[in-house]
């Protein structure tokens, strides 16, 4: 049933495609009503869902020569994520509302992208995997590149490139571990289980890892995202931040890290106090908790912040992976949960509400407009989403930081104080954003007249159903994090992450 | 443990209120009733839970357990002793009050009501929460609506007050996170109950020791390390010196119906985590430390009154009588750990606080109530110089006002009188010197009362305000209560004392080791 | 060994008879019948004349009896040889409809004949293991090849293209026969089984060497790899369209088929069989191929023709088959043959939305911009031909990268560096291609829609569907490349 989900999401596509003049009223319930059936589909297949179980959807043979088979599966970590796609897919449909131009090919592009999406967190083949993933690329490109805004064409090449590069050293990978395993099966199940040579794991394991985590912004390989979720319309900022980079998270643990777990042992040497691929990997990501926060706090330009902010909080997701405890990798999860929903909100007030009314997205310009009162719900949204981020209690973010943290400090006390200092910087920037896009802080000049903001259009419905899912979907993971603890922390203990398990949990 | 949940029930009814107003949006006049039945709806609770409870004994009561996150040893476990159920007494009068004080104020909406709301569910959470995890989530949860209220319908300078007062209280809770996260990593426990009895074994010292490694720090040094954060967090909240300096621009910036929340409520927040948490889990630490604490809590009292003094902002001059107030009330609880001393002055010392407490919530609320009411009649003034003489023209507040002025004072026959008396009759005997020197504070805060009387309400009529309207009917209804509980508790402080009784004699027995 | 008897030979020979004679056909049809009529007569005449027998063709070729060698490796046809003719007389029917609506030249019949002679010429240039048999029908493609460049009287371009294209075609032809010369003074042979048996006996000696060298220039030449390629931008921007689609299409086929036989069977393996051992000139080949990634992609960037960007890419595409080459197994050939095959496919597609568009006058990129407005159909074909290339999937040019890289480090791991070096230079080719693609897309303008013929749009539209086709199920060309291929002895 769930492989409906990425056949719906097609077929609404290819229903768009060829009705390229179709109305933008037409496209954009096209788009709602599939991206609803297949958020309503994940749902109802993760109410179905044993825990622990790797529930097969569909396996036939597609390329028998190179035993590579169209293999659909899930397990609990899989289905984290397809939520996450589903619900950050149909409150970007709503905070879509107001396209206009070119609005069939928009949806039709928008939908391809979230089948690709579903299609690459379904697949348990390594090669369709790859294929998904691929296929991802192409409709951000036009996504960014048509209905984007500052720089959008150097952002949508930029943002391409990076992506195929890294995919590029994943297909070196998955090549070698075709050659490696004599061509017989690129199934998941199969790898996970299959002796690699530990000097294979040694090479293999840090290309993939590096490939994914391109998408998952690590730093030094992150700066196609603030430019990309910049320049991109505000469904794409908030499918690019919310679910992409969650593709590149999802690729590492599900390829790189449970495939060649060895790949993470300790080198028999050490290089500036590192001495394996993992601690390398932990610092980048914390470099880019600390990094991206910290760049964060001096842009001057809303969307900038938030920009760098996820790079910020994907810090911790690839820093949570790399903790090897169950803790850890359990809050990398959810953190990718959290920042998908979190950073679509967030996207969603800045480019969507604020944006698309005071048409500037400079602090200092938007400072003076007093947002707060002229658009309460905007700020209402900003001020919960913003907590969110910074990760009060009762938002996902805070279980999530809170399982990295302690996973970090079981692995790295050093990197989880650091850590620490990264999630207060973040509390800076929020912060000062906040305060001046909303409140006008900071402002020099008095409050204007009414007049301009009263010109200001009201919140629409859309947006405000969006918005309320994104909140609740955050809120209610924050309040009862067993929702989705309980599906990842069997799956974590599934014989997929034997390897893992046998190598460094604690 | 078959019982009806009231403790979620009590943190339930603000939300669901909190939700209904947020519903009710512009509509003030349902936003209010909406508010108003569900403060009186809490204070129903509290009040069966007051007279359901077994006083003769000092365990938790009324207790829910249940599994929340295996995965981190996080459970969902509310249940109330003494203290807790004083505090959401208390917490469910200010918020009436609160409400009552912004009756008739046109600005505050739905929005506003709904917050206050919300502050009120964090409040209760925060008072029955047994698990660190559960507990920092409304400890939180308090603080948002507590800066919205601030941010939007503060005065004038309300940004810099409302970013003080987060970015001080957030600090706060971050080093109180990352004590808990250690804590937690040494021994794996989140609850309240578990730490503090593996306290009262000696092991946590030990677990310390074991589990984290700071750079070759003994595991004695870890937990003082550990025992400062936690205590920075809450001595913000209180606010104890020198982490007050966010308190008086937050409350003279807050519009008076949220400065009621701050000082009736919220700072109660920080003395509950200092008995709930620290005197429990760290009372070595705490002995170890004692004298530097007790002169922050004197310095609290002394320098506050002082700055008091100086003041020319009622409400600024109020939160600085409140930093005095609560001075005494750290000042109790640090004397307990003093052990060298005689069981029954500590235990006097205790009651004094538990006392204080609830007393400086109902006096301070009922001040900042009186404020609001001026606030109104002038159109927002709050300088000690905009007015004089005003018991001429409106001589049922000043008198009232005049009330609650002297139960501030610690006039005997007025609630302030026996919670002072008792901690000053426990602190003398343990340590004379800082009772001596209180006393000092106790001494400006009768000067600079009265200096607020002279400018206030006597001198000659300000012809400015020679027309303004005395208590309406509503609002001598609506105070009537909260004086008469002035005079009840005054002259019968046995009403508390009796009921905290067996709740000190615990807490006695845990700093004793 | 079946008899050379003129009746065998006509039985084996049959179909690329046909194609000659409809060549001759197709030029009496527009000679004697529809001189003097309009264009559109004259095109539709010929071409169905030319379509019919390339349909006969193929019917004859299916029908043929397989396996069968004739004449000592003159004539040899095997199930892939069968399945290769197919496919390039299909390629020569895609090309002559896309011709059909053209009006660079009066010279109809002549114009489809030459094509079907150099059909003929590739066709024979396959099905054969002897190097002058190869040398005979290379020269027979590549001067009817010469020709359709220069056919486009009317611009200088073409003439000039034609021009280089010729010179170097002729210089790169002595140094192929010289390369034969030197075999055949080494083995004493010119057949690929008896050439390989007498080189492979004992080590490489300087003369082999020289050969090898002088046989991976012609070959390199036809085949459009650096640094034999000079002539490719030129050709294929000046030439007519249908003839560079021919060009890029069809003659890349039959060449890179035959370059493969020839390295395999004639210059490393046991007399007429696929031996999956490290060959000797594997050093030679890795320098061409990295020459040509490196120069084709590097310099498709710089350009500003959209044909002389499908040039470059093309030399780049050129290293990348190549990695078949080099693996030197079966699984190399299927991986190289399913590779070109959809390479082919996808740029004879982009050169037909060239093709549609020729009223336009598009040449330099920038003159595509709004195309999606103007003709969405084009245009969406156009991108979907262009990601094939640049190796997206689930488009056919992925899985065939994928599977060329795979056999590739499979056969010798030494070449892993080459393998990554061609799928950091896939990377590279995405940026020139989305170069493109942003024009398409991305760029308003406010030029009219465009009206194409019906016929180019199916055509175009057909081949779309092919490239996703062929990569959504690899497997309906892999199999039959497979099963060809199990019939050679390896």
């Amino acid at each position: 049933m769930l492989a409906w989900t990425i056949y719906i999401s097609f077929i609404g596509a290819a229903i768009l495609m060829l009705r390229p003049k179709a109305s933008a009223r037409t496209a954009r319930v096209v788009a709602l009503v599939a991206s609803v059936a297949t958020l309503a589909l994940v749902i109802i297949a993760t109410i179905r869902f044993t825990p622990g179980e790797l529930l097969t959807i569909t396996k036939v043979p597609w390329i028998p020569s190179l035993g590579i088979e169209y293999h659909l599966a899930v397990d609990g970590i899989s289905l984290v994520v397809l939520l996450l796609t589903g619900i950050v897919g149909v409150a970007g449909v709503l905070f879509s509302w107001n396209v206009e131009k070119r609005a069939a090919e928009f949806f039709a592009f928008y939908l391809v992208l979230i089948g690709a999406v579903y299609g690459v967190f379904l697949s348990f083949d390594l090669f369709l995997f790859f294929v998904f993933y691929e296929l991802a690329i192409i409709p951000k490109y036009f996504l960014i590149a048509i209905w984007g805004s500052t720089r959008r064409e150097y952002a949508a090449m930029k943002l391409a490139l990076y992506s195929f590069a890294g995919s590029a050293m994943v297909l070196i990978g998955i090549i070698a571990t075709l050659v490696e395993t004599g061509g017989k099966t690129l199934n998941l199940v199969e790898l996970a289980r299959y002796p690699f040579p530990l000097h294979f794991e040694m090479w293999v394991f840090p290309l993939v890892f590096v490939g994914f985590a391109i998408l998952a912004g690590m730093w030094p390989f992150h700066t196609w995202a603030p430019t990309g979720h910049v320049a991109a319309p505000t469904a794409a900022s908030m499918l690019l931040a919310g679910v992409i980079m969650k593709l590149g998270a999802y690729g590492c643990l599900r390829v790189a890290m449970m495939l060649f777990p060895a790949g993470m042992g300790a080198w028999s040497f050490h290089v500036l106090g590192l001495s394996s691929w993992r601690n390398l990997f932990a610092v980048l990501a914390l470099i880019g908790i600390v990094y991206g926060a910290s760049v964060a706090l001096v842009q001057r330009d809303f969307k900038f912040v938030i920009g760098y902010s996820s790079v910020s909080h994907m810090g911790f997701v690839l820093l949570g992976l790399m903790t090897l405890t169950q803790t850890g990798l359990g809050g990398a999860v959810v953190q990718m949960f959290s920042h998908a929903v979190i950073a679509s909100l967030l996207f969603a007030v800045v480019g969507r509400m604020v944006y698309d009314r005071t048409h500037t997205r400079f602090l200092n310009e938007l400072a003076p407009m007093r947002l707060a009162h002229a658009i309460p719900f905007a700020a209402f949204t900003f001020v919960i989403a913003a907590m969110a981020s910074i990760g009060l209690p009762g938002f996902s973010g805070f279980i999530a930081e809170f399982e990295i943290i302690i996973g970090t400090w079981q692995a790295w006390p050093v990197l989880a104080v650091l850590a620490a200092v990264g999630i207060l910087i973040g509390i800076g920037f929020t912060w000062r954003a906040m305060d001046k896009a909303f409140f006008g802080g900071g402002a020099t000049a008095e409050p204007q007249p009414a007049a301009p903001h009263a010109a200001l259009p009201p919140i629409t419905i859309p947006e405000k159903i969006g918005a309320l899912i994104l909140i609740a979907s955050t809120v209610v993971v924050g309040v009862y994090p067993r929702l989705l603890l309980d599906l990842i922390l069997p799956a974590l203990n599934s014989p997929l992450f034997d390897g893992l398990r046998k190598g460094a949990w604690r | 443990m078959n019982h009806f949940p009231w403790l979620s029930a009590l943190t339930l009814v603000p939300i669901a209120g909190a939700c209904l107003a947020l519903l009710a949006g512009k509509r003030r006049g349902a936003a209010r009733a909406i508010a108003a039945a569900s403060a009186l709806g809490s204070l129903a609770i509290t009040i069966y839970l007051w007279s359901a409870f077994n006083t003769a004994s000092g365990a938790m009561q009324f207790e829910e357990l249940h599994a929340w996150i295996p995965a981190l040893g996080v459970q969902y476990h509310l249940a109330i002793d003494g203290l807790g159920l004083l505090m959401v007494v208390l917490s469910a009068i200010v918020v009436l009050i609160s409400i009552a004080s912004s009756w008739s104020r046109e600005e505050h909406g739905g929005l506003y009501f709904a917050m206050v709301l919300f502050l009120q569910a964090g409040l209760f959470g925060t008072f029955t929460a047994l698990n660190f995890i559960h507990w920092f989530f409304f400890w939180e949860l308090s603080l948002i609506p507590a800066f919205l209220l601030i941010r939007l319908w503060g005065g004038a300078a309300r940004a810099r007050a409302a970013n003080q007062f987060f970015i001080y209280t957030m600090v706060g809770s971050i080093a109180l996170l990352l004590a808990f996260l250690a804590l937690y990593l040494a021994t794996g426990r989140f609850d309240f109950l578990d730490l503090a009895q593996l306290s009262q074994q000696g092991q946590l010292v030990p677990a310390l020791a074991q589990n984290l490694h700071w750079g070759g720090l003994s595991g004695s040094s870890i937990a003082e390390c550990i025992f400062w954060a936690a205590f920075a967090g809450f001595a913000v909240k209180v606010p104890i010196l020198p982490l007050h300096t966010w308190l008086p621009s937050a409350y003279a910036e807050a519009p008076s119906g949220t400065t009621i929340l701050l000082t009736g409520a919220m700072s109660k927040m920080g003395l509950y985590g200092l008995l709930r948490v620290l005197v429990p889990i760290f009372p070595q630490q705490m002995q170890h430390w004692l004298t530097l604490l007790l002169w922050l809590a004197v310095a609290s009292i002394v320098w506050s009154a002082l700055v008091a003094w100086i003041q020319t902002d009622i409400k600024r001059m109020f939160a600085y009588s409140s930093i005095n107030h609560l001075g005494y009330c750290t000042l109790g609880i640090f004397v307990v750990l003093k052990l060298a001393g005689d069981q029954i002055n500590r235990a006097a010392a205790m009651n004094g606080v538990f006392l204080q407490m609830f007393n400086h919530a109902l006096t301070a609320s009922l001040l900042f109530w009186f404020v609001a009411m001026l606030e109104k009649r002038s159109g927002g003034l709050h300088g000690l110089n905009d007015f004089g003489g005003l018991r001429k023209v409106v001589p049922v507040l000043c008198g009232t006002m005049g009330i609650a002025v002297f139960s501030s004072l610690g006039l005997p026959g007025l609630n302030g009188f026996p919670g002072e008396f008792l901690i000053f009759k426990g602190v003398f005997p343990l340590v004379p010197w800082a009772a001596a020197v209180s006393l000092l504070g106790l001494l400006f805060t009768a000067v600079f009362f009265l200096v607020f009387l002279e400018r206030v309400f006597y001198g000659p009529v300000n012809q400015r305000w020679a027309a303004m309207p005395d208590l309406s009917l509503g609002e001598r209804l609506a105070l009537l209560p909260a004086i008469g509980l002035m005079f009840v508790l005054g002259l019968y402080p046995q009403l508390i004392v009796g009921a905290m009784n067996s709740t000190v004699m615990k807490i006695l027995s845990q700093v004793r080791f | 060994m079946i008899p050379a008897t003129a009746f065998n030979l006509l039985r084996y020979a049959l179909p690329e008879v046909i194609v000659a004679v409809t060549g001759l056909a197709a030029l009496t049809v527009d000679l004697a019948f529809t001189q003097g009529r309009r264009n559109s007569v004259r095109w539709a005449a010929a071409g169905l004349t030319a379509c019919a027998g390339c349909v006969a063709a193929i019917l004859v070729l299916l029908l043929r009896p397989l396996p069968g060698a004739l004449a000592d490796g003159m004539l040899v046809v095997t199930p892939l040889t069968q399945m290769v003719q197919v496919v390039l007389v299909a390629f020569t029917i895609l090309v002559a409809l896309l011709a059909v609506n053209s009006d660079f030249t009066h010279h109809i019949g002549e114009y489809l004949g030459v094509i079907l002679f150099a059909t003929a010429g590739m066709m024979v240039l396959v099905s054969t293991q002897n190097l002058l048999v190869i040398f005979a029908s290379l020269e027979l493609l590549s001067l009817s090849l010469y020709i359709l460049t220069a056919f486009d009287k009317r611009s200088p371009r073409s003439s000039e293209a034609a021009l280089k294209y010729f010179l170097f075609g002729g210089m790169a032809a002595s140094f192929f026969l010289f390369g034969i010369s030197l075999l055949y003074g080494l083995s004493g042979s010119i057949e690929l089984g008896e050439v390989a048996a007498a080189v492979t006996s004992h080590p490489i000696t300087p003369l082999l060497a020289v050969a090898m060298v002088m046989i991976v220039t012609g070959f390199g030449f036809k085949v459009a790899a650096a640094p034999f390629h000079l002539w490719t931008p030129d050709a294929y921007q000046g030439g007519p369209t249908p003839s560079a689609g021919l060009v890029a299409s069809s003659s890349k086929i039959a060449s890179f088929f035959v370059f493969a036989i020839v390295m395999a069977l004639g210059l490393s393996a046991e007399a007429g069989a696929l031996h999956p051992s490290t060959a000797t000139w594997t050093p030679l080949l890795v320098i061409v191929a990295t020459l040509s990634l490196v120069i084709g992609n590097l310099a498709a960037l710089a350009q500003t023709s959209f044909r002389r960007l499908l040039a470059y890419s093309a030399i780049g595409h050129a290293g990348y088959m190549l990695l078949g080459i080099l693996a030197n197994n079966a699984n190399g050939l299927r991986a190289l043959v399913y590779y070109v095959i959809t390479y082919a496919l996808a740029t004879l597609g982009a050169f037909g939305v060239l093709a549609a568009l020729e009223k336009e006058g598009v040449d330099q990129i920038r003159d595509l911009a709004g195309l999606a407005r103007r003709a969405p159909f084009l245009s969406f074909c156009l991108l979907v031909f262009l990601l094939s290339l640049a190796g997206i999937p689930p488009l056919s040019g992925f899985f065939g990268k994928f599977y060329v890289f795979s056999a590739a480090y499979f056969a010798d791991s030494g070449l892993l560096w080459l393998v990554c070096l061609a799928i950091a230079m896939s990377v590279v080719s995405l940026y020139y291609y989305l170069r493109v693609l942003k024009q398409v897309y991305v760029r308003d303008s406010e030029g009219e829609p465009i009206a194409t013929p019906l016929l180019t749009r199916i055509v175009v539209g057909f081949m779309a569907l092919l490239v996703v086709a062929f990569g959504c199920f690899p497997g309906l060309l892999l199999n039959w490349i497979g099963s060809a291929l199990a019939t050679i002895p390896h």
